[in-house]
């Protein structure tokens, strides 16, 4: 068992790989966030706009400390707005003690609310083992599609994990927003969108649930990658599209959908 | 004062329009007493009749149909000048106060009257400032000059443009024509000057006339020295010119001798002594002061005892910023070059805090921003909100939800420039503050540091044109790869040059427009004794403090070409840019602020005015780039500078916050002529719902203000903005795009890429 200091002392030498920092993430949780994007990612969905973030060798190494000192400046921007921080990515699971070190420094420093943004495809046990369980505020869980078979084909990946994953948080009692893309004619169908509406009204610990219209602005980036992209023949949603989908979640969701 | 003339018609059913013409027993009946009663202090009046607001903007009033018959007019009537290829129509009758017969749009409908001619959307000539400018700006619309005016002002009436000329040093030619100094105002008025128009309402025409003859009185018996003589002189020129400005009023049935009596007049007499000003003058900017504030007193009581409705209210402050928005002048295409978008700063400024702890936020503040509304977005009034962070939350709130919805909005940080200004200062033009009526600046456009810094490294050989022109200074750098210090050394006596150079071009500019186009106007409505600043600027900051990193932290190879120029530049390795919050990078930023102000300050400055310094380009940024060679940040020959203290397109690698950290860090005490940012963002990356987006915005205005910073111009853009954006992204800097977990990378993608990111950022609508 350590104690404090050399708990502290611990968490501020962690090292992380990290893809980038985003200083104004006002779509990434409540208020103003900086978002921080780890390097990583073991699904491999279609529709990414952040392929560049799969590579597990690419990327920056930071300390905590190096990371720290990233936010400090803006700190008031996140505290006047009822902002904190995001750790999304890529995956950032996968680098979950690391995450665990960086919040409790955080917070033991700052008092900042942090916020997981994670496909959630990851045991729940390492979450708690590694500490980051407990030091996140919120999670921003990104839920594709519930169809086993069209989730493997979308992600590469089963959503087994997923589905656990989201009711470990509700069990825990974490507070939770809900994510879900909208790619037209991949995720759009009725039966698909009312699944997905009965999946989260079971789901007691979601506040709200955020639509995201499929876009292409990470296309550039598969081809600088030279990876082959599945989803040409997809186009973005139209608000009518978007409103359906809405509309239909509303049915069985109890909160607040937005996009 | 004569008894009440009874002129009342009131309709009684509901709270209908109350028609009312009311002559007080005295104007100022129901206003609180103070000093302003005695003397001119127009602060006083305002401090002790004030009437604080905290609440929102639900007591707002729509427009009336006469306003929307008016608006309906005026946007035929734009329509018309555009489809006439951007000027309606010119009238050769030089232009004075009292030069033109009264004009309208349409005399049923407006509440509020008055136009620079006899005609709105016609626009007269002010050949004061120049004959060869109107001239050329003639004919660039299909317009010929008479050949009797262009003689009477060469031959017989000098202009300010022919004094500067006679008087300007080869050097200072010389310094124009590479551009190593440009915007200066030989050739256009110089305007940044803001009359204190509310004293015309406050105390009436004669009230101010008697004050300037007793500050005349004051020489009358002194020794005739230089300064004394002008002084005399001006004075009477002043006094003559609130004779015209009675003159003008009368000519459109008011008599303004007398002070203003309700809240109709009060903004009548406001607007005629404004419209008197630009009448005499074409300044760049012609600002209108702070008055929003001011005329609420006047509103408030009149709603007080039930003479006005909020709907009327709201009526008259639309009908009054109508004309603010048809404010036209003549321009040449090299100014509309400069000066991009027929610009006219017509800049009101709104809010800010009282010295005694209160906000000065009033329903007026709210109904000016409502125009936006009533009447449409519009660049022009310059409507700018002094930001405090201390300002009634409602207030704030309402202010960024404008600037969501409308983009027209401009913030500067009241919190900076109270303790150095106090509570009656307006900005002049787009970020220079000013005490009303008691300052004035002496305009003075930028200075190109990015040149600058290109002459040092090339020996003083302009880089475009092949010639010396920093002559026996310092000698070229010719070594391989670009050393920091041997740069520095030389940059710090192209340096001490060019300050020298521009004030004196300065001194001679001023000297020559108080000579022959002095604003008679503008003066009568300041104090006796002023503060003049002479308001100097810097281009290209971000070009420099990024060209200073390269050669410092990576390996910069000049490009030479035969005559031995630098005409571009090869970087090898990585190098920190402005813009990301590394003070590696922003500390050459922050010192070259400091640096070339304090080489100003070292000189003799016209009438010996305090000399100040802006980080301003305006749109000039463009024509700045076009003049300028490669530099060694990587910028190619001709490709625009950044905006003001902008960071450079595209070199923002950590968001939005980063980029506003970086700029906050210019020190205002070095740059109290304003350090312009522009921010511009996508409505959606500001949140994901209008609630989430206000807060968010408000939030970010108090912190960036909180760090200190001085000025922040928000573009929130929707689809046809964007557009415009993707055109002409020099003048769209800092562009926030973002969605949902996104890591947008900007810097890694081609301009084409950026171009093509930026055309999806609007799901499946574009």
């Amino acid at each position: 068992m350590r104690s404090l200091e050399e708990q502290i002392e611990h968490d501020r030498q962690m090292k992380g790989r990290i893809h980038s920092f985003e200083t104004f993430g006002s779509v990434d949780g409540p208020g103003i966030r900086f978002v921080l994007f780890m390097q990583g990612c073991a699904l491999r969905c279609k529709f990414c706009h952040n392929p560049d973030t799969w590579d597990m060798n690419t990327g920056n190494v930071y300390t905590v400390d190096d990371v720290i000192k990233q936010i400090e400046p803006y700190l008031p921007y996140y505290k006047n707005s009822g902002g904190g921080v995001t750790f999304s990515g890529g995956e950032p699971s996968l680098q979950a003690p690391f995450l665990a070190a960086l919040a409790r420094e955080l917070k033991r420093r700052h008092d900042v609310h942090i916020a997981l943004d994670s496909s959630g495809f990851f045991e729940a046990s390492h979450l708690i083992s590694s500490g980051l369980a407990d030091a996140i505020d919120l999670v921003l869980l990104d839920l594709k599609i519930i169809d086993e078979k069209k989730h493997i084909d979308l992600t590469s990946q089963s959503n087994e994990r997923i589905l656990r994953t989201a009711k470990f948080y509700n069990e825990i009692g974490k507070a939770i927003w809900i994510r879900h893309v909208v790619i037209p004619s991949v995720t759009t169908d009725h039966e698909d969108v009312v699944l997905l509406g009965k999946e989260i009204a079971a789901m007691p610990m979601v506040q709200r649930v955020e639509l995201l219209p499929y876009h292409e602005m990470g296309k550039y980036k598969w081809k600088q990658l030279n990876l082959p992209y599945e989803l040409d023949h997809v186009s973005p949603p139209s608000s009518q599209m978007m409103k359906e989908v809405k509309q239909t979640l509303e049915e069985y969701i109890k909160v607040p959908v937005i996009y | 004062m004569d008894i009440l003339s009874k002129d009342i018609q009131i309709k009684e059913e509901n709270q209908m329009t109350t028609s009312v013409k009311i002559e007080r027993q005295h104007a100022w009946e129901n206003f609180k007493t103070g000093k302003w009663e005695t003397q001119v202090d127009v602060r006083d009046f305002i401090v002790n009749n004030m009437t604080e607001y905290e609440g929102d903007e639900s007591f707002l009033a729509p427009a009336t149909e006469d306003t929307n018959k008016l608006w309906a007019r005026i946007s035929e009537l734009s329509k018309e000048e555009r489809e006439r290829g951007g000027v309606w129509d010119v009238d050769f009758n030089v232009s004075t106060i009292v030069s033109h017969g009264a004009g309208y749009i349409d005399q049923s409908l407006e509440k509020i009257v008055g136009v620079q001619t006899d005609a709105p959307f016609k626009r007269s000539v002010q050949p004061f400032g120049g004959i060869k400018m109107v001239v050329d700006a003639c004919k660039a619309y299909g317009y010929e000059v008479p050949q009797e005016l262009i003689d009477t002002f060469t031959t017989i009436r000098k202009t300010h443009n022919q004094g500067v000329f006679d008087a300007y040093t080869p050097d200072m030619r010389l310094a124009r024509k590479t551009g190593i100094i440009t915007g200066l105002p030989d050739a256009y008025g110089r305007g940044r000057i803001i009359g204190d128009y509310r004293r015309v309402a406050l105390y009436g025409v004669d009230f101010l006339i008697k004050q300037k003859q007793a500050d005349k009185a004051l020489t009358d018996n002194v020794p005739m020295s230089d300064d004394v003589i002008r002084e005399r002189e001006e004075h009477t020129e002043q006094i003559r010119a609130l004779e015209e400005l009675k003159q003008m009023a009368a000519s459109y049935g008011y008599d303004i001798s007398r002070p203003a009596q309700n809240a109709q007049e009060a903004v009548q007499w406001l607007y005629f002594a404004y419209l008197a000003a630009i009448k005499e003058q074409n300044g760049a900017a012609m600002s209108i002061g702070r008055i929003s504030t001011f005329l609420d007193i006047y509103i408030e009581r009149d709603l007080e005892e039930g003479l006005m409705t909020e709907q009327e209210a709201q009526e008259i402050i639309d009908h009054f910023v109508m004309k603010l928005r048809i404010v036209k002048f003549l321009r040449t295409p090299d100014y509309n070059e400069l000066f991009s978008g027929d610009p006219t700063w017509v800049t009101e400024s709104i809010g800010g805090m009282g010295l005694d702890g209160r906000s000065m936020v009033t329903k007026n503040s709210f109904r000016i921003l409502h125009t936006l509304y009533t009447l449409g977005p519009s660049p022009e009034p310059n409507l700018t909100v002094l930001w405090s962070t201390q300002l009634p939350e409602a207030f704030k709130k309402y202010c960024a939800k404008v600037s969501i919805e409308t983009s027209s909005i401009q913030y500067e940080n009241d919190d900076i420039m109270r303790p150095k200004f106090g509570d009656d200062y307006g900005i002049a033009c787009c970020v220079s503050a000013m005490r009303i009526g008691k300052q004035m600046q002496f305009f003075g456009a930028r200075a190109n540091l990015a040149k600058a810094l290109l002459y040092a490294i090339n020996g003083g050989v302009d880089e475009k044109m092949g010639i010396p022109v920093v002559k026996g200074l310092i000698e070229p750098i010719t070594s391989e790869v670009l050393n920091y210090d041997d740069v520095m050394k030389n940059f710090d006596k192209v340096m001490d040059w060019l300050s020298e150079l521009y004030i004196n071009t300065l001194n001679v500019i001023h000297y020559m427009h108080d000579k022959y186009s002095y604003e008679r106007i503008e003066f009568a409505l300041h104090d006796r004794e002023i503060v003049r600043t002479m308001a100097c600027g810097i281009a290209g900051l971000s070009v420099v403090a990024d060209s200073l990193s390269a050669i410092k932290h990576a390996k910069v190879y000049p490009i030479r070409n035969e005559q031995g120029i630098a005409v571009d530049f090869k970087i090898e390795g990585e190098f920190p840019q402005y813009g990301n919050n590394e003070d590696s990078v922003d500390d050459i930023a922050v010192n070259l602020v400091k640096t070339f102000m304090n080489k100003l300050r070292k000189h003799n400055s016209y009438r010996n005015s305090i000399i100040t310094q802006s980080v301003l380009t305006i749109t000039s940024n463009v024509v700045y780039g076009k003049k300028t060679g490669s530099t060694p940040d990587g910028r190619k020959a001709g490709e625009p500078f950044a905006p003001g203290a902008n960071p450079m397109h595209g070199r923002d690698r950590k968001g939005a916050l980063a980029s506003l950290t970086s700029v906050a860090k210019l020190p205002y005490d070095d740059s109290l002529d304003g350090i312009s940012n522009t921010f511009s963002i996508v409505g959606k990356a500001l949140g994901k719902e209008l609630d989430t987006q206000k807060s968010n915005l408000k939030s970010v205005l108090d912190s960036y203000m909180g760090q200190e910073a001085h000025h922040l111009n928000v573009n929130v853009f929707d689809r046809s903005t964007l557009q415009a954006a993707m055109e002409q992204p020099e003048l769209y800097p800092q562009l926030t795009v973002r969605v949902s977990g996104y890591a947008v990378n900007f810097i890694k993608l081609t301009r084409e890429q950026q171009l093509e990111v930026l055309s999806r950022t609007f799901h499946g609508e574009l």
